[in-house]
């Protein structure tokens, strides 16, 4: 937080800031309790909405979903983060094609929305749902990744390499002996908060009817016996969803923290790159 | 080419309806994410709690489940509006988590010296914020925004699985027409290139024109 932006404040100001506290703090829960109002006014909390989450059927149908998005996620981590890897050592080779073939790639796949590709293998090569979302997030995140290890391997300092060299070391051990392993340390953070971007983006699943989390809650709250339950299962669908998400979200700022009290770890930290086309001016920002 | 040549008006409004989508919603994300920026670095707890929480959750959200409850949540309180305006209200509200975020990263980079001269000569934090910390601010966010602005353009794909006419819902009345998916999609994706591209040399554009180089 920016504290150059205010004076410490005295005795007016305090009691000032006290009162806009007071203030915006009144405004926000008015807010909350015109929307817990509307809630109880359109009847959201009668006991008919909520009965289906005691079913067993209705828990194992959410608990099936939850169990498909997270193999989704597992799917599309696990290949994303091979194929970055791929894209990236094409990125980083010596070999002139090699290296624009993977630039090509990986600008392309980024560059394009990931629903657009998921689509295309859906409708188009007439896939299954999971194949379908595995190999759209894949490519998106892979592309993605691919970006973040090769600044990753960018960012280690010169010297290293060289010195590597020097010593006889030939290229491949270059890489995985020396680069890499320095690599690593500084882009995890980066690494994890992409996984975050795929674990979000396997609920893209629910559009070609993949029967994913989002997919269950649909079920439940289009039956027309639980008298529509629709806000109920958004009330217990978005807990869990954005809870996973906090919680690897947390876990790469867990991380990010550690390596930076870490002596170990001496190149700065890799920011991810945004999920976009790189601007052309963007170039040397990213090194 | 037959596809586009045959299906111009088609295509032309799907590319429309994904502009439409996009300057809208990047214009509700500049407004709300400057503003929870605002809120996030000012002196009242209240506001930096809120603006926080607004942050944390939307950036935590998946989109599909954002448009899921928004355009077919809303409804059941009796507010029923075009499904383009909600697919807006959904999409400007996520995208301006990250702008926020951006924003304030950017505040951050504006050399602490600069508050404190716009403080010692006297201006209030509304003035220090408004007319010294945040134009300078603005300069050095110009990249970070055009790639978030790109990353919102792609994401209003989901808005026509919502019924929302946009871009790649085109591919639907096509796929009916016979015509071959193949290249149906490829104009989609021709389309969409052509969104990211403007938008990336847009920002470009302002880059050169009023970007700094710290």
């Amino acid at each position: 937080m920016t504290t150059a932006l205010y004076d410490l404040p005295g005795p007016r100001a305090r009691r000032r800031h006290r009162y806009y506290g007071l203030g915006s703090t009144a405004v926000l829960l008015a807010l909350l309790a015109w929307i817990l109002s509307l809630l109880f006014r359109t009847h959201q909390f009668t006991a008919a909405k909520w009965t289906p989450f005691t079913y067993e059927g209705i828990q194992y149908l959410l608990l099936a979903g939850l169990g498909n998005t997270l193999r989704a996620f597992g799917l599309a981590a696990v290949l994303s983060l091979a194929l970055g890897a791929v894209l990236a050592a094409g990125r980083l080779s010596v070999h002139r094609p090699l290296r624009w073939a993977c630039t090509l790639l990986v600008e392309f796949f980024r560059a394009m929305p990931v629903l657009v590709m998921i689509f295309f293998i859906y409708v188009a090569l007439k896939r299954a749902p999971l194949t379908a979302l595995v190999t759209g997030l894949t490519l998106y995140n892979g592309s993605v990744l691919a970006e973040v290890f090769r600044t990753g391997i960018d960012s280690v300092e010169r010297g290293q390499g060289e010195a590597a060299y020097a010593l006889g070391l030939r290229k491949t051990q270059v890489m995985t002996y020396v680069l890499v392993p320095q690599a690593v340390r500084a882009m995890l953070p980066a690494i994890i908060s992409q996984l975050v971007v795929a674990l979000k983006d396997t609920s893209l699943g629910f559009l070609i009817t993949y029967e994913e989390f989002l997919h269950a809650g649909k079920l439940i709250a289009s039956n027309l016996d639980y008298d529509l339950p629709f806000i109920p299962v958004v009330m217990v669908v978005s807990p869990v969803y954005i809870g996973m998400c906090m919680l690897l979200s947390w876990l790469a700022h867990w991380v990010a923290e550690r390596q930076r009290r870490n002596p170990k770890v001496e190149t700065e930290g890799v920011a991810a790159p945004e999920p976009g086309t790189p601007l052309p001016g963007d170039h040397r920002a990213r090194g | 080419m037959n596809v586009l040549l045959d299906n111009l008006s088609l295509y032309g409004k799907g590319l429309l309806g994904t502009v439409e989508l996009t300057v809208y919603a990047s214009l509700l994300a500049l407004v709300l994410g400057f503003a929870m920026a605002a809120f996030r670095v000012a002196p009242v707890g209240s506001l930096r709690i809120f603006g926080t929480v607004w942050v944390t959750v939307l950036r935590n959200t998946p989109l599909t489940l954002l448009f899921f409850a928004v355009l077919l949540g809303l409804p059941r309180f009796g507010l029923v509006l075009p499904f383009q305006l909600f697919a807006v209200l959904a999409l400007g509200c996520y995208t301006s988590a990250f702008i926020c975020e951006v924003v304030r990263s950017g505040i951050n980079t504006v050399p602490a010296g600069q508050g404190e001269a716009a403080r010692s000569l006297g201006m209030t934090f509304p003035q220090t914020l408004g007319l010294v910390v945040l134009p300078q601010a603005f300069r050095s966010v110009i990249p970070p925004i055009g790639s978030t602005l790109i990353a919102l353009a792609k994401n209003s794909a989901i808005a026509g699985s919502f019924s929302v006419v946009e871009l790649l819902g085109v591919y639907k009345p096509l796929n009916e027409r016979g015509y071959g998916i193949v290249w149906s999609f490829v104009w989609i994706a021709v389309g969409y290139l052509l969104v990211t591209l403007t938008i990336s040399a847009l920002f470009h554009a302002l880059e050169q024109r009023y970007g700094v180089v710290r």
